[in-house]
């Protein structure tokens, strides 16, 4: 009958501390950014039509061409990209290359948004049915990705980058080879 | 607490401001029309999960970006893709993370074995009992 007891004893340990456990995981934030798990392999081929009649489209080798850049997923009516512009803007003047992916925009939206909020892209492709998105392992606007020379993806970036994240994305830039 | 709140405030943000202007993607809200590769588009688009609305399934879920995955579905569907091959495909991509259905994996096997040791556990102790009872 003792063994019965301590048993008893045994449920009620695991219980408590099954519960310390739910209790622990309810004060902690929640993480919602979804990172991809693409990080480390090629992206995949695609090849986008240009977003805006002054720069190129983007493709999938554009992106394999021997030079590490920034792969920007952004849209005129997503609001924190507005507010990673000046960031933006200073990433390309310390040399990174930017590319842009405009998901699900009107080429007159894409324009407008630049003329107001600079353009520091040379290309950029237009994804309508957010497809690359897709394929790229993107959950959401804005995302960066560091894309070494061989197209292969290094490091992803979730939500706008702000004054302190530009340095880390220098570094994985320089690290892509860039 | 302040940070809390703000980032709180920021996970409100995205939702709110995506609001886009263009037509959903073709597949997006049309079904296909063999109904047979519908219902298969179906049955794989209610166990993935929307990765704007977290909670939601991309078959109950109206953000844009859950009916580009339903495109996504519905067109591989149609072109004769297997269901469990494009929910690979989008594991790879989003991780576990992306599909509800639960799979046994180094990580998650536990999962599925303590119930089935609890329940033979329980049967030990019924068979101990009954006898007893005799």
């Amino acid at each position: 009958m003792t063994r019965f007891r301590w048993f008893l004893w045994g449920v009620v340990a695991v219980a408590a501390g099954l519960f310390g456990l739910f209790a622990y995981q309810l004060t902690q934030p929640k993480d919602e950014f979804i990172e991809s798990a693409m990080i480390g392999q090629s992206i995949p081929a695609f090849a986008l039509r240009a977003a805006v009649p002054d720069r190129p489209g983007l493709s999938s080798e554009d992106l394999a061409d021997g030079k590490a850049k920034l792969v920007n997923i952004f849209a005129s009516w997503c609001i924190p990209c507005r507010a990673e512009a000046a960031q933006l803007e200073v990433l390309r003047e310390s040399g990174a290359e930017i590319v842009g992916i405009a998901i699900r925009d009107r080429p007159e939206d894409v324009s407008a948004f630049l003329q107001v909020y600079g353009n520091p892209f040379t290309r950029i492709g237009a994804d309508d049915i957010s497809e690359v998105q897709l394929s790229l392992g993107s959950s959401g606007v804005p995302e960066t990705f560091v894309v070494d020379g061989n197209g292969v993806i290094t490091y992803q970036h979730i939500g706008d980058i702000r004054p302190e994240h530009v340095r880390t994305i220098l570094y994985q830039l320089r690290e892509a080879g860039a | 607490m302040k940070k809390l709140l703000l980032i709180l405030a920021m996970l409100l943000v995205t939702p709110l401001a995506a609001q886009d202007n263009l037509p959903p993607a073709p597949f997006a809200y049309q079904q296909l029309e063999d109904p047979e590769l519908e219902a298969m588009a179906q049955d794989l688009m209610i166990t993935l999960r929307c990765l704007k609305c977290q909670s939601q399934s991309i078959a109950d879920s109206d953000a844009p970006m859950a009916g580009d995955m339903r495109h996504q579905v519905r067109t591989r569907i149609a072109a004769g893709e297997e269901p469990e091959a494009i929910r690979e495909w989008l594991i790879q991509r989003y991780g576990d993370y992306v599909s509800y259905q639960p799979r046994v994996k180094a990580s998650t096997w536990p999962l599925f074995a303590i119930p089935a040791l609890l329940v033979l556990g329980a049967i030990l102790v019924l068979r101990g009992r009954l006898r007893k009872a005799k």
